[in-house]
């Protein structure tokens, strides 16, 4: 802890990117000021531009074999130790919670707390959804039949804006669990939780590149996330209905998987991004 | 002579801190035993003492009950589940920090080869509380409806094959679905549940949620007719499991019984030889083979009987035999005299009744409970050592022709566990797998075990499942 | 005779050999790795593993400073501790050959062979012309072991004769003089079936080693493919008596790595096998590790790779 004298002046925090397990800045060099709900200047986190969502696109793909193919209990330990490494870290957030949304320490701690408990909910579906979503099918011949859901690949996650920390990371987990891997752009106006976030998850065994953390303005990432032929869904939770209908449309090429999830807390919104696999093999000798 | 003959390779038990005696733990403490009464339990391995255990008498298990129940009833019911999963996750990552302190002291206890308890059983025990942690706050999706209720006090007795391994099959699955517990460990190997319940300690669980009550048959007989609980969840021996299900017959007590098995392991002519035949070593020999669910008859296609045996002979004689804290060891002591003497009374019969005994050249040590691991070929399905459970390092052989003989012979018996089938052609394994009687079948594998992957048997084998979806419903209440 | 070298009779008797189950081999090679070799077996390990290093150096820019350096190391590994043993062989390009002999002639190294790559290594995509006579080139020059790549291609097309005759040819050009390995590319072949059948295809053709790879690609010797390959010459001295030799290359960096495959060596093939005569591992910076650790053992502190020489 510093010691409080009025004289001590604060080492402020650098906000950059999260790509493939490292932090740069924007290859664009730009970065936009983001102030406290008073209008006091507190950071200057980096304006992502379209190169930036080219190499997250990347890095993602690139982590999604080994991310996808881990056991579920080992992406269920993951997402665990994330809960943990945000426990630690609780009152970090909340002053920037705080000083972002405008709202009580005691609320911003709140929300840290909520969202602990999400990542604790979510690791704890990793090796349970099969069960849920799965099945055998009685078909009617001699064969045995079966449906496994699996991760539907690269997905790009616009995040809704309040509660900042409490979206992002009910985003990231629910998508992640199953194998998916994430290219996210944090909310327009509360993005420095998402980049503090990003601090959590580089230091608890997720693997680079299976989330990648962008700053920016959606506007100008969304068309290009929305053609981007290697993006295989999207969670669109945070665009507006004008944007939204944009990106339904520029993501016909592909026929990205678009969603709008509607609960935080719910294995739909697992299942949202997951596609479903049927096998069927004969039984005899 | 082997120029490469492996040193000794002990692990060290520095690591563990065994207390010369032990109360039992209730409501959150250690308690000396009301009848004052403690019994020895000694390494299996060199027959020294390790420690004393208390002998808990009906005035203990009654406190436990009692405990339990009231713990269920302030505390545990009414905490939100998903604050009750978080115990049990704590409990997990405990299990994993201190894994090798539980694998020394399972080893010291149980006789088994520490490699076996540092790579299977506490990573499995461990993987058992996590998985289940997660299910605490999802019942309503688990498939017993949109509000299922815990039983409330449930009463467990496992036993001394898996001693860590079986309480966390019983512990986490208990706590996950609101229940409280009071477990009895076997009477040889108390002292890896007594370290646990320092684990729930140091996990800050609220007292009374787990009791451990350590004792012989006649504490677990207490516990099973306490009217005090809910349910029974019993493992062991078919015979003590149908004496269970008598004393509780009339009352409201429900109950799921692991019992014995006879597993038939299948190989078919065109299996993957090679790794058919470590199937079959580590179907029988794993463990020493004190398993329910070992594949302790294998049923080998005539037709390649000579070259899976000379394979199977030639693989054993490579099985270490010996010190179990040593990290080469492959087989290990048996658990007990009392087992060790059932082991020869069968292998004696199987002589007797004509059958062709073998065993690789071994030196078994001079202390503790040893036996080599052994084949019997020229055995039918009349003979004992086909019928019963030896639940020791001995492996019956029987052969087939078809695949329907293969499975004649492998239903015929009361036991109904597990089974093996080794063949590289897909459809023969499905269609052998839909055709065993067999609650798990493993097939071109064997012993596996996962938290997610249900586990029990048909038959005389038991009543319920453990692990997985399947295996919440023995602890819950369906609702609508 | 068990085949003749027709691509149908050759077919199928690869048929009949029983498949490998690929989960259960890497169970099987990972229980192994458990194995932990301390004190006096692990100084038998370390020396053993020594003289069974083929120390190579296949590298364009191969020059003859380098290749005198190769067998300077090859015969006195360690310096200042002369109890050190020889490895196994020197392991050079063809053309490079002559100039290994000669050196290592010079220093007292006359006991130590060397092994030329040759049949268009590491490809095998040449004409048969070619590879006979890179081949009679590194004989010529001294070569007592031609350490041969199959043809990959032919394999995975399915032209097993066309394997097989390549291989018998390179064979007869060894004669008396050469002993002849037979590098099946794992890593190329991809799978554990693959890998036992061409171990046989190599075997039936000749080969009196049969080694992982050329190092040149990755994944190379791996536990699974050693485990599958020390099986099809157990059981192939099973059958003929002749006993084959197995050589990993590639991959194989560190002591854990060489004791893991001495293990591999001991629970699968058998000891008989534990012989440089009838195992070999191809490295290059094993050896300095190997040396690292015997200096541990026998000073009872960690030590610093300042210690060893680079050659």
């Amino acid at each position: 802890m510093a010691e409080n004298t009025s004289s001590r002046i604060d080492v402020l925090k650098t906000y950059k990117l999260f790509i493939g397990g490292a932090f740069p800045r924007s290859e664009s060099a730009r970065v936009y000021p983001i102030n406290d709900f008073k209008g006091v200047h507190l950071a200057n986190p980096a304006l992502a531009s379209r190169k930036d969502l080219r190499d997250a696109v990347v890095a993602a793909r690139t982590a999604f074999p080994m991310w996808s193919s881990a056991t579920a209990y080992n992406r269920g330990q993951i997402l665990y130790r994330m809960a943990e490494i945000l426990e630690g870290r609780s009152v970090q957030f909340v002053d920037e919670v705080s000083a972002l949304e405008g709202v009580t320490s005691r609320a911003a701690l709140a929300q840290v707390k909520e969202s602990v408990d999400l990542l604790v909910w979510y690791a704890g579906w990793c090796d349970k959804i099969s069960a849920l979503d799965g099945a055998t099918n009685s078909v009617s011949g001699p064969f045995y039949n079966f449906t496994i859901p699996e991760p539907v690949g690269v997905v790009a996650i616009f995040v809704a804006v309040k509660p900042s920390l409490l979206n992002f990371v009910g985003a990231i987990a629910s998508i992640i669990s199953s194998g998916n891997t994430a290219v996210v752009v944090a909310s327009e106006k509360f993005p420095l939780p998402a980049i503090t976030f990003a601090e959590c998850m580089a230091t608890s065994d997720l693997p680079a590149g299976v989330v990648n953390v962008l700053t920016g303005l959606a506007s100008e990432l969304a068309p290009w996330i929305a053609s981007h032929m290697d993006i295989d869904a999207i969670d669109a939770s945070g665009l507006l209905p004008k944007l939204l209908k944009e990106v339904k449309i520029a993501g016909v090429g592909n026929l990205k998987r678009i969603k709008v999830p509607m609960d935080i807390k719910s294995p739909r919104r697992i299942l949202d991004f997951m596609e479903t696999k049927t096998v069927w093999h004969p039984i005899g000798i | 002579m082997n120029p490469f003959e492996y040193a000794s390779a002990p692990e060290s038990t520095a690591i563990v801190s065994i207390k010369d005696r032990y109360g039992l733990f209730i409501n959150g403490k250690f308690v000396a035993p009301k009848s004052g009464k403690y019994f020895p339990t000694i390494n299996p391995a060199t027959t020294k003492k390790l420690s004393d255990i208390a002998l808990a008498n009906q005035a203990d298990v009654d406190l436990a009950v009692k405990s339990a129940r009231a713990t269920y009833v302030k505390v545990w019911s009414k905490m939100p589940p998903a604050e009750r999963g978080k115990y049990l996750y704590r409990i997990a990552r405990i299990l994993q920090e201190r894994a090798r302190e539980f694998a020394v002291l399972e080893t010291l206890d149980n006789g088994k080869p520490i490699r076996e308890s540092r790579d299977t059983d506490i990573p499995l025990a461990a993987a058992h509380f996590f998985y289940h942690a997660g299910w605490a706050d999802k019942l309503q999706y688990s498939g017993n409806g949109s509000e299922p209720k815990p039983y409330g006090v449930v009463g467990q007795i496992i036993p001394w094959n898996f001693p860590m391994l079986m309480l966390a099959w019983k512990i986490a699955p208990a706590l996950a679905t609101g229940n409280t517990v009071v477990l009895k460990p076997a009477e040889t190997t108390s002292l890896t549940a007594l370290l646990f319940a320092d684990v729930c300690i140091q996990a800050g669980l609220p007292a009374g949620v787990v009791n451990i009550i350590t004792g012989a048959g006649s504490t677990g007989a207490a516990l099973v007719n306490h009217p005090g609980i809910d349910k029974v969840a019993f493992t062991g021996s078919t015979e003590v499991g149908k004496l269970i299900a008598i004393s509780i017959a009339g009352s409201k007590k429900a109950a799921t019984l692991e019992l014995g098995g006879k597993a038939a392991n299948i190989i078919y002519d065109d299996a993957a030889i090679d790794e058919a035949v470590e199937g079959i070593v580590n179907g029988i020999f794993f463990n020493q083979g004190h398993v329910c669910c070992a594949g302790s008859r294998l049923l080998v296609q005539e037709s390649i009987q000579d070259e899976v045996l000379t394979k199977l002979k030639a693989r054993m004689a490579l099985i270490r035999v010996g010190n179990p804290l040593d990290k080469n060891t492959d087989l290990g002591a048996i658990n007990s005299a009392e087992q060790l003497a059932k082991i020869k009374e069968l292998s004696n019969a199987g002589d007797a009744e004509g059958a062709e005994r073998w065993s690789p050249p071994c030196v078994l040590p001079n202390e503790g409970f040893w036996f080599a691991p052994t084949i019997f070929t020229g055995v039918s399905q009349t003979h004992r050592i086909a019928r019963e459970e030896i639940f020791g390092p001995v492996l019956s052989v029987l052969t087939f022709r078809t695949p329907q003989e293969a499975i004649e012979k492998a239903n015929n018996t009361p036991y109904g566990l597990s089974a093996g089938v080794w063949t590289e052609k897909g459809s023969k394994i499905l269609w052998t797998a839909s055709k065993l009687r067999a609650g798990v079948i493993w097939a071109n594998t064997f012993n596996k075990f996962d938290p997610a992957s249900p586990f029990g048997g048909y038959k005389e084998s038991g009543w319920g499942r453990e692990g997985g979806k399947h295996g919440l419903s023995a602890y819950l209440k369906a609702s609508n | 005779m068990i085949v003749d070298s027709s691509t149908s009779s050759l077919r199928a008797f690869l048929k009949t050999l029983p498949a490998v189950d690929e989960v259960g081999a890497h169970a099987r090679a990972g229980m192994l790795a458990t194995r932990s070799i301390k004190t006096t077996s692990k100084s038998w390990a370390i020396d053993t593993a020594i003289s069974m290093i083929d120390l190579t150096t296949l590298e364009g820019a191969d020059t003859k400073g380098k290749i005198t350096g190769l067998c300077a190391k090859a015969v006195r590994p360690d310096a200042m501790d002369l109890t050190t043993p020889s490895v196994g062989a020197v392991c050079v390009y063809s053309d490079m050959v002559g100039i290994a002999r000669r050196k290592l002639d010079e220093i007292g190294g006359k006991s130590i062979p060397v092994a030329a790559v040759a049949t268009a290594f590491p490809s095998g995509r040449a004409s048969v012309a070619v590879k006979a006579q890179d081949t009679m080139d590194a004989i010529n020059a001294g070569a007592a072991e031609i350490d041969m790549v199959i043809d990959r291609g032919a394999f995975l097309s399915g032209r097993y004769g066309e394997v097989f005759d390549e291989i018998v040819r390179i064979k007869e050009l060894c004669g008396a003089r050469a002993h002849l390995k037979v590098i099946l590319e794992t890593g190329e072949l991809v799978t554990l079936d693959n890998v036992r059948k061409a171990s046989y295809l190599a075997m039936l053709a000749g080969a009196d080693f049969i080694k992982t790879s050329t190092g040149k690609v990755t994944p190379a010797a791996t536990a699974p493919v050693v485990l599958v390959m020390l099986e099809a010459v157990r059981d192939y001295f099973e059958m003929t008596k002749i006993r084959i030799g197995v050589k990993p290359a590639g991959g194989i960096r560190n002591t854990k790595d060489a004791i893991k495959q001495l293990v591999l060596v001991n629970e699968i093939a058998g000891p008989e096998w534990l012989t440089p005569q009838f195992f070999r591992i191809g490295a290059s910076a094993l050896l300095n590790d190997l040396l690292l650790q015997r200096m541990k053992m026998r000073d009872g502190y960690y030590e610093s790779p300042l210690y060893v020489t680079m050659d």
